[in-house]
């Protein structure tokens, strides 16, 4: 099962990398959801799989058993995806509002701030 | 469990949120920011002063013991950058009293100001590699909001280009504290250094140092990661990029400091000589960059990249007296910077233009205030008796008794060209106004600031100048301190004891 959500976190991981270097706004921003979905999976899967094997302690019994699910990655990962949505959400609303100024996806069309203003009057 | 610790989170917490339900009321709403601000501050000078006197402090939060729980740590360095950036924090606060105008406050300036100090004193004391990212994504989302403020084209633009690195940069580290959980099996740092000094797979643990070095590096503003910073720092409000200037990036190099020092110490060679040579290029591209700009704001968010790589140096030599060197260097650059972004506000209030060709005139305009504007110029460049001086002596007398001799002479030489870039600023101040020209100039040019901007403009930078010129006279006694903050660094024992052992 690992190996197999081994395999799921790479091609998410080559899909995110492949849409953040396109050159449009909104696939920079998909790329950007992916990968960190991408990275919950990952922290997920390296907290190591035990499927029915919840972690609580039995009745009677002071120290869980043996074998139990890690809760630690699952907590991770309910913090990473509330603050990954939240943070989502606040780049599609300022691609919306690039789109609205600029009139383009494109974020070549995006290079004010790093070209020289013009040359000096003098 | 220790008030003293918490404290520094919660006060920007609460005045944040008083702030947002008095959004109506822009008079209450400044007074509270520089309130809030002073609170944090003295605060912040208690909590030094316990630290100095009985050694690393620790919180429990909510009283989980140690290694399961979030612990909050204050140690010398974390308790001094605590201190320096509430500072800021009351500085840029009074600055923007009468430079942030009506409109903008109610777009909730200053409680976005407040949740920035938040995410950064957090960063600072936080004992658990999870918790530093939760705190750094506070200052993320701060700062996004903070960037955009205003809403113009060239603020969107640069917003969109530090918001996708930055994210980007988020997920790096995320997959580095999972990586790291997989191996060591902790999330509390001291528990984690415990970990990583026993049996782990050695090319796996430098492999994730070097995915925190890249998370890092981008916050930080390192080669070849920094291009966020020069396309978005000169947008903003200038109380906003001078915060920025002040904290941000230093918050990177904290993190760097921190887990450098603390958890990735075992492959010294590899690691440690990387940094040494992304420091080297840092400077040097930072500096290259500064001189090819024309306006001021672009300029000195050039040399933010040059001196981090300065800072880097420190870290990468990784020798008491370098890694001294190095928060000395962090703790006068934090008021440097600040200050050379305000005192570009007085530059733009009266010049109506950030273009060094439409700034001359300041002595005719501020007679005596304009040493001011000098001062930290000159500090940056490194002239004597300012601090900026002290801060490169020591790296390079560092890097000279560890005989690394190139990264020494690429300190030198981009040192010559920083006082070149910042001399050809201090000349456009002195030189009588040009005419002003019809494209690039943004708003009328006057003689005079008026009383209110007198002292709320002119203040904050006479007093940060004040203070470095200070701090360059007393460099003795901080240096003692960023010493004894090194020492701290590099005996990670004490600051394992001092989480680990509380809890029992």
């Amino acid at each position: 099962m690992e190996t197999l959500l081994a395999f799921v976190v790479g091609g998410l991981f080559s899909v995110a990398v492949y849409l953040m270097l396109r050159r449009s706004l909104a696939q920079i921003i998909l790329g950007l959801g992916l990968l960190t979905n991408a990275v919950n999976l990952m922290i997920f899967t390296v907290g190591g799989l035990t499927p029915g094997d919840p972690p609580l302690i039995a009745e009677g019994s002071d120290t869980p058993p043996p074998v139990y699910a890690n809760p630690v990655p699952q907590a991770l990962i309910l913090t990473a995806i509330v603050i990954g949505f939240g943070v989502l959400a606040l780049a599609l609303v300022l691609a919306y509002r690039a789109y609205y100024m600029v009139r383009s996806d494109d974020p070549d069309a995006m290079r004010s701030t790093d070209q020289l203003g013009p040359p000096d009057p003098n | 469990m220790d008030v003293l610790l918490i404290l520094p989170l919660v006060i920007p917490l609460t005045t944040a949120a008083v702030s947002l339900l008095l959004r109506q009321q822009r008079h209450l709403q400044q007074f509270l920011g520089v309130a809030g601000m002073a609170a944090l501050s003295g605060v912040a000078i208690v909590l030094l002063t316990v630290v100095w006197r009985d050694g690393i402090q620790t919180t429990n939060l909510g009283d989980w013991p140690a290694p399961f729980g979030i612990v909050l740590v204050a140690d010398l360095l974390s308790s001094t950058m605590v201190l320096v950036a509430a500072l800021m924090g009351l500085a840029v606060a009074v600055f923007s009293l009468a430079s942030v105008e009506g409109e903008r406050n109610a777009f909730g300036y200053y409680p976005l100001v407040h949740v920035l100090l938040m995410g950064v004193c957090g960063s600072f004391l936080t004992g658990d590699i999870f918790n530093l990212y939760v705190w750094f994504e506070v200052m993320l989302i701060a700062s996004f909001a903070l960037l955009s403020l205003g809403g113009e084209r060239g603020q969107i633009e640069g917003t969109i280009k530090y918001t996708a690195l930055n994210l980007f940069s988020s997920t790096v580290f995320l997959v580095a504290i999972g990586a790291l959980y997989a191996v060591a099996g902790s999330l509390n740092m001291a528990d984690i250094a415990l970990a990583l000094q026993g049996d782990v797979n050695e090319g796996l643990v430098t492999t994730i140092a070097v995915l925190f070095l890249i998370a890092f590096g981008i916050k930080a503003g390192a080669f070849p990661l920094y291009f966020w910073l020069p396309a978005s720092y000169h947008t903003p409000l200038v109380a906003v990029s001078a915060l920025f200037a002040g904290l941000l990036t230093k918050v990177g190099v904290y993190a760097l400091i921190r887990v450098f020092t603390l958890l990735f110490v075992r492959d010294v060679g590899y690691t440690h000589n990387l940094i040494l040579v992304v420091a080297g290029l840092t400077m040097v591209s930072g500096v290259l960059g500064a001189i090819a700009q024309v306006e001021y704001r672009r300029i000195v968010s050039f040399q933010i990249i040059s001196t981090i790589g300065y800072m880097l140096m420190g870290l990468g030599l990784f020798t008491p007296l370098a890694l001294a060197g190095a928060i000395f260097y962090v703790l006068q650059d934090i008021v440097v910077k600040t200050n050379l972004f305000l005192l570009g506000g007085v530059t733009q209030a009266l010049n109506g233009t950030d273009r060094l060709s439409g700034l001359g005139g300041m002595y005719r305009k501020l007679g005596i205030g304009a040493a001011c504007l000098v001062i930290p110029a000159f500090s940056l460049a490194g002239i004597p008796p300012l601090p900026g001086f002290f801060a490169k002596l020591a790296l390079v007398q560092a890097g000279l008794r560890e005989h690394e001799y190139l990264i020494v002479g690429v300190a030198l030489a981009v040192g010559t060209l920083t006082l070149y870039s910042m001399a050809q600023v201090v000349a456009a101040w002195w030189k009588p106004t040009a005419a002003p020209s019809s494209d690039g100039s943004r708003g009328p040019a006057r003689d005079t600031l008026s009383r209110q901007e007198k002292w709320s403009i002119l203040g904050p930078v006479a007093v940060l100048s004040v203070s470095i010129v200070s701090m360059g006279l007393a460099a003795g006694p901080l240096f003692a301190l960023a010493e004894r903050a090194a020492d701290q660094l590099l005996d990670p024992g004490q600051y394992i004891a001092a989480v680990l052992e509380t809890s029992s």
